[in-house]
């Protein structure tokens, strides 16, 4: 019982670390057993409430959720939004961010905080605006209008962490391709882009997740023809059994967690941190 | 070194926005001759090399390589190739990749290209580093394949832009020993730019030194040190005492003050301290001028202890005088 003693503790790691360490610990336990529980869900076959472990474990419901219809053409709607939002947000983005990059023009300042903008307010509000706006267009439930609500939401994080990405190459490099005899354009793609590529990977990976959870949006512009994940969450939430939402969440955060797996080596608060920075 | 000219510089200004910048520079290069900028930070010897290498558009005045002007031309068309300071080697290729790359764009057929990087590699003694990363390489290491990837490409003119100052004074000196001897070897035409004036005495045919956008004096290292044209090339290479006077300025080198025990010599003082410097002693003497400093052979040094009284001349010295310092 010696490593269980708390006066032991308190004297091998002092009163700071002591007490870092409880504040860990409570931190995880806020963090982390909401999602074991979820997990444990996941996998349960029976569960009633008062119990804290399931009575009994099995797949059960992923075989459920996986047998219905509409939540299995929602998860392959989420993944092909999500692809074409990155896809076409990169597009958009990238040249727009090597230009803010490298060019020291009047109001780049006043450029990138603008796209800020769209993550300043309460979202429904801009979408019970942009609401109108698709009215008028005959955007409302068609696909490219969910698009477009995606990539709004991801714009600010790509070009700012695509910015940072491109200003963190040496514009030494790009003279010494110049020099070596490419073309702007050679050496962009040559050259700029191979180098920025890891920050610009974070940028188009948090657009990718971002996609994937966007609800409120699809929401309020999709329905009822289109019903990504989040968007069925809201049903099977109501409908649904809580082991049922549980596969389901699962289904949500994988992907997720693999992309932030593979990428570890490159998101970090620096990375993110030089992606906040103006200058 | 022939006497063609390979590189002419013709009244060539470039302005920044403050105002600094260059001013009617005018220069000419022989074919295989390296000739060093040298000056302070802020100078312009940067400025220079850029608009040669076409990085900067000069404001007006003409850059002519083999007669033929060049400075509408973009990097990439230009005949001359730059190593930088730092970061000169592309991170996300191999070294093999890096001196590729410009070979690739030139059209060379593969066979012919992995031939001549074999070669460029072996006279650079990396040979075997192929595969190998920038990032996996010292500094030095870095630098060699710079040049190695510049000097493959064959250029009329090589631009170096402080190619050394981030490396240790070791393998600097040894880096500028071998710099020199493939200058040399393949007969290239150089342009170096240094703040270091003893790199800039060990390696270059002839110095240009540079103060606030213009040149202050062209010539061999040794019309430099021997023949400063004025009190700032003067101050600027080597050691050099300065005498003010009412008039004029006198300019000593240290190895040109003889110290006299007696009073023979023409300008009194007290010896203040010695330091061995290795083969040489510095002699400090505090006179009424001011502090002179001279250097006397070890033996020697033992002779003169702090406090001593003594006399100096001096064996030759330059003559300023005060109305040219102003400029």
């Amino acid at each position: 019982m010696k490593f269980l003693n708390p006066k032991r503790w308190y004297y091998t790691l002092g009163r700071e670390k002591l007490f870092e360490l409880l504040i860990l610990a409570v931190f995880l336990l806020f963090f982390y057993v909401p999602l074991l529980h979820l997990f444990m869900l996941a996998f349960a076959n029976k569960y009633q409430v008062p119990a804290v472990i399931p009575q009994e474990f099995g797949l059960k419901w992923w075989k459920y959720v996986f047998e219905q219809k509409s939540l299995v053409s929602s998860i392959s709607l989420s993944f092909i939004i999500a692809f074409i939002t990155t896809l076409l947000s990169m597009i958009i983005c990238l040249p727009a961010a090597f230009v803010l990059a490298r060019f020291n023009f009047r109001g780049r300042k006043l450029i990138m905080l603008s796209f800020l903008i769209g993550n300043a307010f309460p979202r429904i509000g801009l979408y019970t605006s942009i609401g109108i706006v698709y009215y008028k267009f005959n955007l409302m439930g068609t696909f490219i209008g969910v698009l477009l609500i995606h990539m709004l939401g991801s714009m600010m994080l790509m070009i700012w962490l695509s910015v940072s990405a491109f200003r963190s190459v040496p514009r030494e490099q790009e003279d010494a391709a110049r020099d070596a005899g490419a073309g702007p354009i050679r050496t962009f793609f040559n050259i700029t882009l191979p180098i920025a590529w890891p920050g610009i990977a974070v940028a188009a990976m948090f657009t990718f997740i971002a996609s994937l959870g966007e609800n409120q949006g699809t929401l309020l512009v999709g329905l009822p023809k289109y019903r990504t994940m989040p968007v069925e969450m809201y049903g099977v939430i109501l409908d649904y059994p809580a082991t049922a939402g549980a596969v389901f969440a699962l289904i949500l955060i994988i992907p997720n967690l693999i992309l932030l797996l593979l990428m570890r080596k490159y998101v970090g608060p620096e990375t993110l941190a030089r992606g906040y920075k103006m200058n | 070194m022939g006497e063609k000219i390979k590189l002419e510089i013709r009244n060539m200004t470039k302005l920044y926005k403050n105002n600094d910048g260059v001013r009617n520079i005018n220069l000419k290069v022989k074919e295989g001759e390296l000739i060093t900028l040298l000056g302070p930070s802020g100078c312009g010897k940067t400025t220079i090399l850029r608009t040669i290498g076409g990085f900067l558009k000069c404001d007006s005045g003409s850059i002519l390589i083999d007669r033929k002007p060049i400075e509408h031309l973009p990097p990439e068309k230009r005949p001359t190739s730059i190593v930088f300071q730092n970061y000169n080697l592309w991170p996300h290729m191999t070294v093999y990749e890096n001196m590729a790359f410009g070979l690739k764009l030139r059209k060379i057929p593969k066979a012919e290209r992995h031939r001549q990087i074999m070669e460029m590699l072996d006279l650079v003694k990396m040979t075997g580093m192929e595969k190998k990363y920038p990032n996996q390489m010292s500094g030095g290491q870095q630098q060699r394949i710079a040049i190695a990837r510049s000097l493959l490409l064959k250029p009329e003119v090589l631009l170096l832009d402080e190619p050394f100052s981030a490396l240790d004074a070791k393998i600097r000196s040894q880096m500028r020993e071998e710099l020199r001897k493939f200058q040399i070897d393949l007969n290239i035409t150089v342009v170096f730019v240094t703040h270091d004036q003893e790199e800039a005495m060990a390696l270059s045919d002839r110095i240009v030194v540079m103060n606030k956008g213009t040149f202050e004096q062209i010539g061999t290292p040794a019309d430099v040190y021997n023949n400063p044209v004025n009190k700032y090339v003067a101050g600027f290479i080597g050691d050099m005492n300065f005498i003010e006077l009412a008039d004029k300025t006198i300019a000593v080198r240290p190895e040109n003050v003889l110290i006299h025990r007696g009073t023979r010599g023409g300008i009194k003082g007290k010896i203040r301290a010695t330091m061995v410097l290795g083969h040489y002693s510095e002699v400090t003497v505090d006179t009424k001028h001011g502090i002179i400093k001279a250097f006397v052979s070890c033996e020697n040094s033992n002779i003169f202890h702090p406090g001593e009284s003594v006399s100096l001349s001096f064996t030759k010295f330059h003559e300023y005088d005060k109305k040219d310092l102003a400029s």
